[in-house]
């Protein structure tokens, strides 16, 4: 087993995506399945990008675990008002500036949802968001094989 | 469709990524929307797009994309620039607007992503029947 943690800083859009592209890098030496760890990595990063647009700082957290994967992401800011909402596709808070770089189109949560085997975000308003999430190899996966 | 076939249908500049060789591109994809991206990208594909951002070239690698290109004259800022330098991501600039390059490149039969609901992203060339 193996774990590894990135800081992420709120409003850092030229370092956002870095976390994600080391989880790809990493996953795919250890020889995930190819479309296992493009999940995984499509998710690590709405997750990044949710903390660089919403929150002053947060941490991604990912365990590997033989070929079970787990994601965790924390940050402090505003929390979530309502989660049902936010759960909502198409439904965003982010600023201008976000919308500006092509962000804030509201399908974070649903990427996320999409690419991950178990989701679970907490948090309400002013307490911070924590997302978990959870990846195993599904059985096109296996079949296809392959490493990103 | 060969990367220098895409260059000369839209009438691009290669401005970076030249070390990658002449990659196959095997479908299109047209978004300023990064999550779009997100959703339909898959590997080999050529993105259009107007998104002249370091964020756009990140997440295009993330999902493998084989070329970027800038369309309608944007020029990328040299943070974008580099970054595709350093990911080896090729990076093209075309004069003409989204419209028209997804136009001239479906008319040379490169097909183009079509999102699905709730399944894996497949393609459909200008032949195929749509459901």
């Amino acid at each position: 087993m193996f774990s590894i943690r990135y800081p992420v800083l709120g409003g850092a859009y030229f370092l956002a995506g870095r976390a994600a592209a080391d989880v790809k890098q990493r996953l795919g030496d250890r020889g995930l399945p190819g479309e296992m760890v493009r999940r995984v990595v499509i998710a690590a990063y709405e997750a990044e990008m949710n903390i660089c647009i919403h929150a002053v700082s947060g941490e991604i957290e990912v365990v590997v675990e033989g070929v079970q994967v787990q994601l965790h992401a924390e940050d402090r800011g505003p929390g979530i008002a309502d989660i049902e909402q936010a759960l909502a596709p198409g439904f965003s808070t982010a600023d201008a500036k976000a919308r500006a770089l092509g962000f804030g189109a509201g399908m974070g949560f649903a990427n996320m949802q999409r690419c991950a085997d178990t989701f679970a975000v907490c948090g309400g308003a002013a307490d911070g968001t924590r997302v978990t999430m959870s990846f195993i190899p599904r059985p096109q996966e296996i079949m296809a094989g392959g490493s990103t | 469709m060969r990367l220098t076939e895409v260059a000369e249908a839209l009438e691009a500049k290669v401005v970076c990524g030249c070390d990658a060789g002449d990659p196959e591109v095997t479908c299109v994809g047209a978004s300023d929307i990064v999550s779009d991206l997100l959703v339909w990208g898959k590997p080999g594909m050529l993105l259009l797009t107007g998104l002249a951002h370091p964020s756009v070239v990140r997440a295009a690698h993330l999902i493998d994309v084989a070329a970027v290109v800038f369309v309608r004259g944007r020029t990328p800022s040299e943070d974008a620039l580099a970054l595709a330098r350093d990911l080896a991501l090729p990076v093209l600039l075309s004069p003409h607007s989204l419209y028209d390059c997804s136009g001239r490149l479906y008319v040379r039969g490169l097909p183009g992503v079509i999102p699905a609901q709730g399944e894996a992203a497949r393609t459909l060339g200008p032949t195929a029947q749509v459901d």
